[in-house]
Protein backbone atom coordinates (compact mmCIF):
# COMPACT_ATOMS: atom_id res chain seq x y z
CA UNK A 1 0.00 0.00 0.00
CA UNK A 2 1.63 3.48 -1.14
CA UNK A 3 1.87 5.38 2.55
CA UNK A 4 3.57 8.07 0.98
CA UNK A 5 1.99 10.86 -1.81
CA UNK A 6 3.91 12.91 -4.57
CA UNK A 7 3.80 16.48 -4.69
CA UNK A 8 5.92 17.98 -7.67
CA UNK A 9 4.99 22.10 -6.46
CA UNK A 10 7.46 22.27 -3.61
CA UNK A 11 10.30 20.34 -5.13
CA UNK A 12 12.79 23.03 -5.62
CA UNK A 13 12.59 24.84 -2.18
CA UNK A 14 12.41 21.58 -0.47
CA UNK A 15 15.30 19.57 -2.27
CA UNK A 16 17.07 21.64 -4.69
CA UNK A 17 20.02 22.57 -2.05
CA UNK A 18 19.69 18.65 -0.76
CA UNK A 19 20.16 17.24 -4.41
CA UNK A 20 22.79 20.23 -5.33
CA UNK A 21 24.92 19.51 -2.19
CA UNK A 22 24.82 15.44 -3.28
CA UNK A 23 25.89 16.82 -6.79
CA UNK A 24 28.21 19.01 -6.24
CA UNK A 25 30.16 16.87 -3.88
CA UNK A 26 30.40 14.09 -6.93
CA UNK A 27 30.81 16.10 -9.58
CA UNK A 28 32.85 19.08 -8.71
CA UNK A 29 30.99 21.99 -11.30
CA UNK A 30 28.29 24.09 -10.23
CA UNK A 31 27.02 24.79 -13.61
CA UNK A 32 27.01 20.73 -14.33
CA UNK A 33 25.29 20.14 -10.87
CA UNK A 34 22.96 22.67 -11.25
CA UNK A 35 22.32 21.20 -14.78
CA UNK A 36 22.37 17.64 -13.14
CA UNK A 37 19.57 19.02 -10.72
CA UNK A 38 17.31 20.41 -12.95
CA UNK A 39 17.65 17.22 -15.03
CA UNK A 40 16.38 15.27 -11.79
CA UNK A 41 13.24 17.30 -11.56
CA UNK A 42 12.19 17.29 -15.01
CA UNK A 43 12.81 13.56 -15.06
CA UNK A 44 10.85 13.32 -11.74
CA UNK A 45 8.17 15.13 -13.42
CA UNK A 46 7.69 12.62 -16.29
CA UNK A 47 8.13 10.16 -14.25
CA UNK A 48 6.01 10.74 -11.55
CA UNK A 49 3.54 8.00 -12.50
CA UNK A 50 5.94 5.48 -11.21
CA UNK A 51 6.59 6.55 -7.78
CA UNK A 52 4.94 3.89 -5.33
CA UNK A 53 5.16 5.62 -2.56
CA UNK A 54 7.41 3.22 -0.94
CA UNK A 55 10.35 5.57 -0.49
CA UNK A 56 10.48 9.62 -0.05
CA UNK A 57 10.24 12.10 -2.28
CA UNK A 58 13.65 12.71 -1.71
CA UNK A 59 14.53 9.43 -1.26
CA UNK A 60 13.13 8.59 -4.93
CA UNK A 61 14.49 11.53 -6.64
CA UNK A 62 18.23 10.89 -5.05
CA UNK A 63 17.78 7.78 -6.87
CA UNK A 64 16.88 9.67 -10.39
CA UNK A 65 19.55 11.78 -9.46
CA UNK A 66 22.50 8.96 -9.04
CA UNK A 67 21.73 7.57 -12.36
CA UNK A 68 21.82 11.24 -13.94
CA UNK A 69 25.04 11.48 -12.45
CA UNK A 70 26.44 8.08 -13.89
CA UNK A 71 24.87 9.24 -17.62
CA UNK A 72 27.07 11.90 -16.96
CA UNK A 73 30.21 10.22 -16.42
CA UNK A 74 29.46 7.46 -19.21
CA UNK A 75 28.96 10.60 -21.34
CA UNK A 76 32.83 12.55 -20.42
CA UNK A 77 34.23 8.79 -20.60
CA UNK A 78 33.12 7.81 -24.00
CA UNK A 79 35.48 10.99 -25.12
CA UNK A 80 38.05 9.38 -22.52
CA UNK A 81 40.28 8.32 -25.36
CA UNK A 82 40.36 11.54 -27.21
CA UNK A 83 41.93 13.59 -24.56
CA UNK A 84 44.30 10.99 -22.52
CA UNK A 85 47.25 12.18 -21.55
CA UNK A 86 50.27 9.50 -21.31
CA UNK A 87 53.41 10.50 -18.82
CA UNK A 88 56.62 9.15 -19.16
CA UNK A 89 59.89 9.64 -17.34
CA UNK A 90 62.10 8.82 -20.34
CA UNK A 91 63.05 13.00 -20.18
CA UNK A 92 66.01 13.23 -18.18
CA UNK A 93 64.43 16.07 -16.36
CA UNK A 94 61.43 14.18 -15.31
CA UNK A 95 63.60 11.37 -14.02
CA UNK A 96 63.46 10.54 -10.27
CA UNK A 97 59.78 12.61 -9.98
CA UNK A 98 58.00 8.97 -10.31
CA UNK A 99 59.01 8.05 -6.95
CA UNK A 100 56.74 11.63 -5.27
CA UNK A 101 53.96 10.23 -6.81
CA UNK A 102 54.06 6.52 -5.23
CA UNK A 103 54.25 8.22 -1.76
CA UNK A 104 50.76 8.26 0.07
CA UNK A 105 48.95 11.04 0.18
CA UNK A 106 48.35 12.33 3.52
CA UNK A 107 45.33 14.28 2.17
CA UNK A 108 43.67 11.70 0.70
CA UNK A 109 40.18 10.52 1.49
CA UNK A 110 39.44 7.15 2.44
CA UNK A 111 36.01 5.80 2.26
CA UNK A 112 35.49 6.45 6.27
CA UNK A 113 35.99 9.74 5.59
CA UNK A 114 33.82 10.56 2.75
CA UNK A 115 30.65 8.74 4.40
CA UNK A 116 31.21 11.04 7.24
CA UNK A 117 30.99 13.88 5.43
CA UNK A 118 28.06 12.76 3.82
CA UNK A 119 26.43 11.97 6.99
CA UNK A 120 27.51 15.27 8.28
CA UNK A 121 25.95 17.13 5.18
CA UNK A 122 22.68 15.04 5.58
CA UNK A 123 22.57 16.03 9.31
CA UNK A 124 23.51 19.36 8.59
CA UNK A 125 20.76 19.70 5.05
CA UNK A 126 17.79 18.24 8.02
CA UNK A 127 18.73 20.30 10.56
CA UNK A 128 18.70 23.86 7.50
CA UNK A 129 15.41 22.20 6.81
CA UNK A 130 13.88 22.88 9.86
CA UNK A 131 14.60 26.29 10.58
CA UNK A 132 12.62 29.37 9.51
CA UNK A 133 12.65 30.09 5.31
CA UNK A 134 14.25 33.45 6.04
CA UNK A 135 16.35 32.11 8.56
CA UNK A 136 17.61 29.58 6.67
CA UNK A 137 17.93 32.27 3.63
CA UNK A 138 20.22 34.26 5.64
CA UNK A 139 22.04 31.94 7.31
CA UNK A 140 22.72 29.98 3.91
CA UNK A 141 23.58 33.14 2.11
CA UNK A 142 26.09 34.12 4.86
CA UNK A 143 27.48 30.95 6.19
CA UNK A 144 27.55 28.72 3.29
CA UNK A 145 27.61 30.82 0.05
CA UNK A 146 30.08 33.26 1.77
CA UNK A 147 28.37 36.66 1.04
CA UNK A 148 29.54 39.66 2.43
CA UNK A 149 26.81 41.44 5.03
CA UNK A 150 26.54 44.44 2.85
CA UNK A 151 25.41 42.37 -0.28
CA UNK A 152 22.91 40.53 2.01
CA UNK A 153 21.30 43.48 3.42
CA UNK A 154 21.01 45.24 -0.13
CA UNK A 155 19.22 41.97 -1.70
CA UNK A 156 17.08 40.88 1.12
CA UNK A 157 16.54 44.60 2.10
CA UNK A 158 17.70 44.15 5.92
CA UNK A 159 19.69 46.68 8.14
CA UNK A 160 23.00 44.74 8.90
CA UNK A 161 22.03 44.64 12.94
CA UNK A 162 18.64 43.06 11.66
CA UNK A 163 20.93 40.35 9.60
CA UNK A 164 22.65 39.40 13.12
CA UNK A 165 19.50 38.62 14.70
CA UNK A 166 18.63 36.45 12.33
CA UNK A 167 22.32 34.67 12.12
CA UNK A 168 22.36 34.49 16.01
CA UNK A 169 18.75 32.67 16.01
CA UNK A 170 19.78 30.62 13.14
CA UNK A 171 22.98 29.67 14.42
CA UNK A 172 21.76 28.90 17.98
CA UNK A 173 18.63 26.56 16.57
CA UNK A 174 21.62 25.00 14.38
CA UNK A 175 23.87 24.30 17.10
CA UNK A 176 20.82 22.86 19.00
CA UNK A 177 19.86 20.73 16.51
CA UNK A 178 23.26 19.41 15.75
CA UNK A 179 23.53 18.92 19.51
CA UNK A 180 20.85 16.31 19.11
CA UNK A 181 22.00 14.94 15.85
CA UNK A 182 25.78 14.94 15.50
CA UNK A 183 28.00 16.83 18.23
CA UNK B 1 30.57 43.79 27.73
CA UNK B 2 26.59 42.64 28.04
CA UNK B 3 26.10 39.03 27.43
CA UNK B 4 23.73 40.19 24.23
CA UNK B 5 26.51 42.19 22.93
CA UNK B 6 29.34 39.32 23.74
CA UNK B 7 27.11 36.94 21.99
CA UNK B 8 26.93 39.34 18.52
CA UNK B 9 30.91 39.86 18.85
CA UNK B 10 31.13 35.39 18.99
CA UNK B 11 28.54 35.87 16.04
CA UNK B 12 30.74 38.13 14.05
CA UNK B 13 34.18 36.03 14.78
CA UNK B 14 33.26 33.26 13.01
CA UNK B 15 32.71 34.99 10.05
CA UNK B 16 36.26 36.55 10.96
CA UNK B 17 34.53 40.20 10.91
CA UNK B 18 35.00 41.16 15.06
CA UNK B 19 37.84 43.66 15.52
CA UNK B 20 40.81 42.83 17.76
CA UNK B 21 39.58 45.01 20.16
CA UNK B 22 35.88 43.27 20.54
CA UNK B 23 37.73 40.15 20.50
CA UNK B 24 39.75 41.37 23.50
CA UNK B 25 36.77 42.45 24.94
CA UNK B 26 34.93 39.16 24.81
CA UNK B 27 37.52 37.41 26.13
CA UNK B 28 37.74 38.28 28.83
CA UNK B 29 33.83 38.20 29.53
CA UNK B 30 34.62 34.50 28.77
CA UNK B 31 36.85 34.42 31.54
CA UNK B 32 33.61 35.24 34.49
CA UNK B 33 30.19 34.05 31.86
CA UNK B 34 29.83 30.26 31.62
CA UNK B 35 26.76 30.82 29.60
CA UNK B 36 29.29 32.86 27.36
CA UNK B 37 31.52 30.42 27.10
CA UNK B 38 28.97 27.77 26.46
CA UNK B 39 27.46 29.71 23.73
CA UNK B 40 31.02 30.58 22.45
CA UNK B 41 32.11 26.60 22.05
CA UNK B 42 29.10 25.82 20.63
CA UNK B 43 28.91 28.49 17.79
CA UNK B 44 33.11 27.19 17.50
CA UNK B 45 31.98 23.30 16.73
CA UNK B 46 29.48 25.06 14.52
CA UNK B 47 31.61 26.65 12.44
CA UNK B 48 34.46 23.44 12.25
CA UNK B 49 30.74 21.16 11.37
CA UNK B 50 30.26 23.04 8.44
CA UNK B 51 33.56 23.51 7.49
CA UNK B 52 34.21 20.25 7.67
CA UNK B 53 31.16 19.39 5.51
CA UNK B 54 32.08 21.11 2.68
CA UNK B 55 28.59 21.69 2.80
CA UNK B 56 26.98 24.02 -0.80
CA UNK B 57 23.77 24.85 -1.93
CA UNK B 58 22.21 26.95 -5.17
CA UNK B 59 21.98 30.71 -4.53
CA UNK B 60 19.02 32.67 -4.90
CA UNK B 61 19.12 33.50 -8.81
CA UNK B 62 20.25 29.88 -9.65
CA UNK B 63 16.97 28.61 -7.27
CA UNK B 64 15.17 31.26 -9.01
CA UNK B 65 15.85 29.98 -13.02
CA UNK B 66 15.40 26.63 -11.94
CA UNK B 67 11.49 27.21 -10.33
CA UNK B 68 10.60 28.97 -13.44
CA UNK B 69 11.98 25.85 -15.90
CA UNK B 70 10.21 23.75 -13.84
CA UNK B 71 7.09 25.60 -13.73
CA UNK B 72 6.93 26.10 -17.14
CA UNK B 73 7.16 21.80 -17.20
CA UNK B 74 4.98 21.41 -14.38
CA UNK B 75 2.24 23.74 -15.63
CA UNK B 76 2.34 21.54 -19.14
CA UNK B 77 2.16 18.29 -17.16
CA UNK B 78 -0.57 19.35 -15.56
CA UNK B 79 -3.96 17.21 -16.51
CA UNK B 80 -6.36 19.03 -18.84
Amino acid sequence: MSSRQINPNNWIDLYSDYLFNYTISRVSDRVIAQDLVQDTFLAGLKSMKNFKGEATERTWLISILKRKIIDHYRKINSNKGKAEVRINYKESESEGDWLEERVADPFDKTAEDTLQNQELGDAIQNCLGKLPAKQANVFKMKTILGHETETICNELNITASNLWVIIHRARTAMADCLKENWF
Amino acid sequence: MPCNEANHVCDKTQYKESTLWEKIILNLHLIYCSACRKYSSNNGKLTKLLKDSKIDCLDDKSKEAMKKEFEKALAKNQPE
